[in-house]
């Protein structure tokens, strides 16, 4: 048992490693966290990576992508965190990308993928309900056949950055009989198509990114649909295992645990320094522990993957514990920040104004990391699919 | 033995809470903070009214005389009905500073002034540097004749941008970590020379940072003894922590009341989640944390008319800890069981647990407290 990385490998994590310092990640994490050029930084980011050949590394080289092997795109995936790169956003890359290339036909490939690779196209997923979260099969939003095309109505809720959006994929419940995972289809439709509205939803870190989508009367042709009628359930469930795997975030928190160890050793408390307390070192340790276990947990997916076997039920665990180290590590930081981890800055009281560099953000990361134990499949369904496909209950 | 309320403290807490209840809805609140001050300076002027802004002060000083049982009642209806107001930078901590610095006249006169709702105050305490450290104090005043000259930065200064009288912790002598040498001086918040800047805590609260340049106070605005200021912090923060605290079990109750009900109402795979005894079994947790934290609230409260006594500074240090961590466990599963309503800036849960989060973090988090509890316990 080893993890020795092959020749060809290190030669491709310096390659790797080289495109990131000439990259100048940190212009575009700036651009990203002002929400006035977030849009602008995140095109500009795809646009490098998309010259570089590397914006879709696990598509089929067919298609436009860079046919990695697993341990190349857990190589970049570590490379990117550690020069503290932007991730490309996942709608259209890593979500309808893919269900386009494995159940689109031909007419749909050629129309949609070249727009998902450059980022000229925005797309966002329409998938969650007001009554439909943990229970995503019983989605009502319907698709009426009317001639060539669809009628659809109903709301979407949840859907991240809608207001940029220029397409949405959606799951919509086509009928109403039978099972209800039976009855839902798989549509392409155009965000510019009368009858939609987007309404924003403020989070409680203070931030716009969430929305609902309205559909009233929304005519969609029927040839925007993906594979077959009544199969839409199927196609989304294929993915949602690499969905669940990728929200872990391991390498984000190996890094955070890093920031984290830098930003104790300059806290003050009194004349001593966070770094050096008793009951920061148990939390720090504790978070690093659980974090080293991941990693390896991460690794021995990844090579059940390289070996042609599915990931299946075992990246539920990934997904528990992924996120309850992100939370722990949110929260460990936001303590540290003392009371400056409840402040907000604006623009007339910067943090330098106020004396804190760290405390707006970790107040920020703490507050939307609330999340992370919710969306793609909240850690209650992960540890029923546990105990229903793993322990067999 | 005996842990139910007098007659009195009943009719207290039902009228603080038939009045909240009436008058203090989760849009009031929402209302409330997004005006300038944080919060409805008519509101205050209402509660003053009622009396409340009496309640803690001593009899001599024209208060209620109310003890730590009268506190807790009041501050746990806060709680309940998440209310924004500067009840504890403006009563508990610049009031309660003037009152325990004794029986003055001019200090009466101006408690008097607080008591009716016209005098909006702060305590200027913390540091850029100081963590949860009281003693750690840079800001230096030096005497001048008549007066003391204040030069230095004051951070996060609760109530900061809307008072009209503040109460700052200044060096007059030692190095910067020495517990002797720090003095207490009242300053009024247009005095020439001091400046600041103002922003938010993410409960809607308005706070300031204040610059001192060479700010010049008389020397009868030295509140207590030269250099001995530390004591009579330590003593006000002690009594507004515990208040915080029976705030912070008001807010618990709340988000648990608030996350059952949800749960008997929202539906997933055709029955209720409140069904699934998964999820029954952690509100049965939320539900014993609030009761734990009750316990050693009565606990901190039973001891709190001997203050300096090594039990009643345990217990207070216990009751931190416990409210800091059950706090956050109610809040994040308050969260959870919600689902996504619950990371919505609509619904009450979130500010909340932003409220709990703040609390945690002030006079010290459950982290600071652990470590000051070996000090009682393990070296004892």
């Amino acid at each position: 048992m080893d993890t020795h990385l092959s020749a060809d490998d290190l030669k491709f994590r310096d390659d790797v490693r080289l495109f990131f310092t000439k990259a100048s990640p940190e212009r575009a994490q700036q651009l990203l966290k002002n929400p006035s050029t977030f849009k602008q930084g995140t095109l500009d980011w795809q646009k490098q990576l998309y010259e570089q050949g590397w914006v879709a590394p696990f598509w089929p080289t067919q298609y436009g992508g860079a046919g990695w092997s697993v341990t190349q795109s857990y190589i970049y995936e570590r490379e990117r965190v550690a020069a503290n790169a932007p991730d490309v956003l996942p709608f259209g890359l890593k979500m309808v990308g893919p269900v386009i290339y494995t159940y689109g036909n031909e007419e749909q490939k050629q129309r949609f993928l070249p727009g998902i690779l450059t980022g000229e196209t925005w797309w966002c997923q329409g998938y969650s309900e007001a009554g439909s979260g943990s229970d995503l099969a019983s989605l009502k939003t319907s698709a009426s056949k009317d001639g060539d095309d669809y009628l659809v109505n109903g709301t979407k809720i949840w859907t991240t950055h809608a207001q940029h959006a220029d397409w949405i994929f959606c799951l919509v419940r086509t009928d109403q009989s039978g099972k209800p995972q039976n009855g839902i289809s798989f549509l392409l439709i155009d965000m510019k198509t009368p009858g939609i509205t987007v309404s924003p939803i403020h989070s409680i870190n203070g931030v716009h990114s969430l929305n609902e989508v309205h559909f009233d009367n929304v005519r969609v042709p029927q040839a925007n649909r993906i594979g077959e009628e009544g199969k839409g359930w199927t196609y989304a469930k294929s993915l949602l295992a690499h969905e669940r795997t990728a929200i872990a975030r391991v390498a984000d928190s190996m890094r955070r645990l890093e920031k984290l160890r830098q930003l104790a050793s300059r806290e003050t408390q009194g004349r001593s320094v966070m770094i050096d307390d008793p009951v920061f070192h148990a939390r720090f340790t504790n978070i690093e522990v659980e974090l080293m276990a991941l990693e390896y947990m991460e690794l021995r997916v990844l090579a059940a993957v390289a070996n042609n076997q599915n990931p299946g039920a075992e990246s539920s665990l990934m997904k528990i514990k992924g996120s309850e180290i992100q939370q722990s590590l949110h929260e460990l930081t936001i303590e540290l920040a003392g009371v400056y981890g409840a402040m907000e800055t604006t623009e007339s009281a910067t943090a330098a104004d106020i004396g804190h560099d760290f405390g707006n953000q970790a107040r920020q990361d703490f507050m939307y990391g609330r999340a992370a134990t919710i969306y793609g499949g909240s850690n209650e369904i992960q540890k029923n699919i546990i105990a229903k496909h793993i322990l067999g209950l | 033995m005996n842990f139910s309320l007098t007659e009195e403290q009943q009719m207290l807490q039902d009228s603080a809470a038939r009045f909240i209840g009436q008058n203090y809805s989760f849009e009031r609140r929402q209302k409330d903070t997004s005006l300038a001050q944080g919060f409805d300076p008519e509101l205050w002027r209402q509660i003053a009214e009622l009396g409340w802004l009496s309640v803690p002060f001593s009899q001599q000083n024209g208060g209620f005389d109310g003890d730590a049982t009268d506190l807790m009642v009041l501050m746990e209806q806060f709680g309940k009905g998440l209310v924004a107001l500067p009840y504890l930078p403006t009563i508990l901590l610049f009031g309660r500073l003037l009152d325990l610095a004794g029986i003055n006249t001019s200090y009466s006169k101006l408690l008097g002034q607080v008591i009716e709702g016209n005098i909006q105050g702060s305590l200027a305490f913390m540091e850029r540097q100081a963590r949860y450290q009281l003693s750690d104090v840079k800001t230096e005043a030096v005497r001048s004749e008549q007066s003391f000259v204040i030069t230095g930065e004051k951070a996060l200064v609760l109530n900061g941008p809307n008072c009209d009288k503040l109460i700052v912790s200044a060096r007059t002598s030692g190095g910067q970590y020495d517990e002797e040498g720090i003095s207490l001086f009242l300053v009024d918040a247009n005095a020439s020379g001091l400046s600041r800047t103002d922003y938010r805590l993410m409960d809607g609260q308005t706070v300031a940072n204040f610059y001192f340049d060479q700010v010049k106070v008389p020397t009868e605005q030295l509140i207590g003894q030269e250099g001995k200021g530390l004591m009579l912090l330590k003593r006000v923060i002690d009594q507004a922590l515990l208040g915080t605290c029976a705030e912070a079990l008001g807010l618990m109750h709340r988000l648990t009341d608030t996350t059952i009900e949800y749960s008997k109402v929202r539906k997933q795979f055709g029955v209720t989640i409140g069904s699934f005894q998964a999820l029954q079994h952690r509100m049965v947790d939320m539900f014993t944390a609030c009761e734990q934290t009750r316990s050693l609230l009565f606990r901190a409260v039973c001891s709190a008319a001997s203050m300096e006594t090594n039990e009643h500074q345990k217990n207070l240090h216990a009751l931190k800890v416990l409210t800091g961590r059950n706090g956050k466990a109610v809040g994040n599963e308050a969260i959870q069981l919600h689902g996504g309503m619950g990371l919505t800036d609509e619904l009450d849960v979130g500010h909340g647990v932003k409220r709990l989060m703040v609390i945690n973090s002030l006079f010290g988090d459950a982290d600071f407290h652990q470590q000051k509890m070996v000090i009682r316990s393990l070296e004892a």
